[in-house]
């Protein structure tokens, strides 16, 4: 699946800079220095945006495009911001013979998000996940640590007002 | 020493070599895709597969280490097999449009479908991954639809210390691309084109202008002018068969006149103007204490990176135009004016072995007569292409000349296609104006060759001269890190592509296997000494018509009017750079 990346404007502090800093500066010259990096970027940052990318290619001295064409290939990277309020619809194959993608959509369509997404507020973003092994609640979604289950595509608006 | 059998056959090769390697001492072939020799060597594709004894799995030839004992088979019905599927699943996201394609007759996975038998085309039909067909570069474009994915490109990038186009994403969606999918005006290109004569089939090629030149010649209120830079006559012949390292000059002016250019001219008459310039510009900056190393100007790839990632040393490079610029420069001035000819009504034509040129005739401050030096760049496959086009039959043409008197040229300009040629042409001259006296060998062995970085210290005058030589961007970079940290060069060459301009991005494009047995660089530079040695004027100040411009004309070298005419400016790219 093709990676989304982020629209929204990127807000780094001097503080995860000087942390990213640190980072490159303590792998540097190491061989196979670029994953801890990006692994450990994307724990100060949240995500990987182009600016953190380029963050990271200066401080290793290598291509920029070799930092996204990692960043592209494994999906532990994001390259959008988390929300303050991360949904997760599980689309395994139980959740997803239960109708799941159903319920996918119509939270998309409330938000103006697809998935990998974050609404421009900040406020939410929006992921397809795997099995969480919840399947006897099937279709389920998890807002943050609250686990939703049992869903059709009308629960999406009562819920999400708990929210808003 | 490890002894191995292939085929049946002994055959001994030194620890560490590959399976392909010692086949290759057997003469036996094994037919690769994404391997190209000290460029890419990953074992990706899978088309090199051969069958080891004893092996579980089939072995990938061009990475897989020998061993005492081993056997090896390289055509087993299960080799064949493996090699078809391959083939088979490449073709299944492949764009099949062969017969327009630029590549055909010269691709590498095309000659592999023959070769395997891949016929029922039908059985590829299916989804196919999204097409990215990015044209905004002024001298190429990328076609992921004929991609393979070998990653030939990735790596040349890389090794050119560019690095823009790497792999993007992952399974059926991977592909080749910019960072965050930019197209290639807005990352840090230089257009050296390395990535075009390493890819084994037609996603990446040169932007066609060859319809621009028709539409020029067939125009008859235009004076169409063309000129051959010296590293074309040194492989154009290869497009037609020819071997190697022929320098077929003759027959290409032949076929410029024949294609209908109102005149056909020489880059290196230019080339020997810009000795003069430069020669004159770095015993200047010796005499008045200016910015030295003083660094060449030829190669728009060179210049282009230097602006991008060592703006602190544009104020080292020479302030002269390239030859190609020069040359459309002097045509639209001096050689308008003795014809009685508008410059609006010229159109200069360049025949290149180079991409970056196509970007060059676009640079500011190029345009001495007030429209652009140059107005159509095409390479030495675009030139091969219209004379097929043509139906001339190149190889039996008879060997022309160039036309006077633009077409008047020397040994020390003819080499400016090699590395270290511009260097060694500047010695010649620069010598002889420092100590006054006739210099009597002209060679600078020390500067030939193809290494990438060359350095030489000489005397001359009473006075320690040391100069450098990089071609490709690596050696580059080795070179001005060195000066930067302080170690003392009066002059550099830099050339974008590795080998200098006869391994241009423009160049006839050779398949990875001929590049594995032969030294296609060495071969195209060594027509070109041959030529330089076999002229009785190796000099560029003794060139007759550089001397009756001077004096007619451009008065002196470096004076007021050089300047306006043969000279130009660079700009600070730092701030464009991704990275």
């Amino acid at each position: 699946m093709k990676k989304r990346k982020s629209s929204l404007p990127f807000s780094g502090t001097p503080e995860q800079e000087r942390a990213l800093a640190a980072v490159i500066q303590q792998h540097k010259g190491e061989k196979g220095a670029l994953m801890p990096v990006m692994q450990q970027a994307q724990e100060i940052y949240g995500y990987l945006p182009v600016e953190v990318q380029q963050m990271i290619a200066r401080g290793l001295d290598i291509p920029v495009e070799e930092v996204y064409g990692v960043s592209t290939f494994y999906s532990q990277f994001a390259l959008t911001p988390k929300g303050e309020y991360k949904i997760s619809v599980c689309l395994g194959t139980a959740c997803y013979v239960k109708g799941a993608q159903a319920v996918l959509d119509k939270i998309s369509e409330k938000l103006g998000i697809g998935p990998d997404e974050c609404t421009p507020d900040g406020k939410f973003s929006l992921e397809a996940c795997r099995c969480i092994g919840a399947c006897g609640l099937a279709p389920v979604m998890t807002i943050n640590d609250e686990v939703y289950g049992r869903l059709v595509a009308d629960d999406v608006e009562d819920i999400l007002q708990k929210y808003i | 020493m490890v002894n191995l059998k292939i085929n049946g056959m002994d055959v001994s090769v030194p620890e560490g070599s590959t399976i392909l390697e010692a086949a290759r001492k057997l003469q036996i072939d094994i037919p690769t895709l994404c391997y190209m020799k000290e460029i890419n060597e990953i074992g990706a594709c899978r088309i090199c597969v051969v069958e080891v004894k004893g092996g579980r799995a089939l072995a990938t030839a061009c990475v897989f280490p020998v061993s005492e004992g081993m056997e090896v088979f390289t055509n087993t019905e299960r080799v064949r097999n493996a090699r078809k599927t391959t083939l088979q699943m490449i073709l299944s996201t492949h764009n099949r449009s062969c017969l327009s394609c630029v590549r055909s007759g010269n691709c590498e996975l095309q000659t592999l479908c023959r070769e395997y038998g891949i016929e029922n085309e039908r059985l590829y039909e299916g989804d196919k991954p999204e097409v990215i067909f990015d044209t905004s570069a002024p001298h190429m474009v990328r076609d992921n639809s004929k991609c393979i994915l070998c990653r030939r490109c990735v790596a040349v990038c890389k090794q050119q210390q560019v690095g823009v186009i790497g792999a993007n994403d992952r399974g059926f969606d991977t592909h080749i691309g910019c960072v965050y999918d930019e197209t290639l005006d807005h990352v840090d290109c230089i257009s050296c084109g390395q990535c075009i004569v390493n890819c084994p089939t037609g996603a990446l090629r040169e932007k066609d202008d060859t319809a621009r030149v028709y539409e020029a010649l067939a125009d008859e209120t235009k004076h169409v002018v063309v000129q051959t830079a010296p590293a074309v006559r040194a492989a154009l012949g290869e497009e037609f068969g020819l071997a190697i390292g022929t320098n077929v000059e003759g027959k290409m002016t032949a076929a410029l006149r024949r294609l209908g250019f109102d005149k056909v001219f020489d880059t290196d008459t230019a080339a020997d103007f810009t000795i003069m310039e430069e020669a004159n510009e770095l015993v200047e900056r010796i005499k008045t204490g200016g910015v030295l190393p003083l660094i060449t100007s030829c190669s728009p790839g060179w210049i282009k990176y230097c602006e991008y990632h060592y703006p602190d040393m544009i104020p080292n490079l020479s302030s002269c135009k390239s030859p190609q610029q020069m040359f459309g420069a002097l045509t639209k001035t001096w050689y308008a004016e003795q014809n009685g000819i508008d410059p609006q009504d010229i159109v200069v034509v360049s025949v290149m072995p180079c991409t970056a040129k196509k970007f060059e005739i676009g640079r500011a401050d190029q345009s001495a007569a007030g429209v652009p030096d140059v107005d159509i760049s095409i390479t030495t496959r675009e030139l091969a292409r219209m004379i097929k086009r043509a139906h001339i039959k190149f190889t039996d043409l008879p060997d022309e000349e160039y036309d006077n008197p633009l077409g008047e040229s020397t040994g020390a300009s003819v080499i400016f296609g090699a590395t270290g040629g511009v260097m060694e042409a500047a010695l010649r001259t620069a010598v002889e104006t420092i100590t006054g006296e006739t210099l009597e060998q002209v060679d600078f062995e020390a500067v030939r060759g193809t290494a990438s970085v060359k350095v030489a210290e000489m005397d001359v005058g009473g006075m320690h001269v040391k100069v450098g030589v990089a071609s490709g961007m690596t050696g580059a970079k080795e070179l001005l890190e060195r000066v930067k940290a302080g170690e003392q060069f009066t002059f550099i060459e830099i050339m974008g592509c590795p080998g200098g301009c006869v391994n241009g991005g423009g160049q006839p494009i050779q398949p990875a296997a001929v590049w594995q047995t032969t030294d296609v660089k060495a071969k195209r530079a060594h027509a070109l000494y041959a030529e330089d040695a076999a002229k009785t004027i190796r000099k560029s100040h003794e060139n007759p018509v550089v001397k009756k411009v001077y004096a007619e004309y451009l008065e002196a070298p470096g004076s007021h009017k050089a300047h306006q005419i043969l000279h130009t400016s660079y700009v600070d790219r730092s701030g464009d750079v991704v990275m």
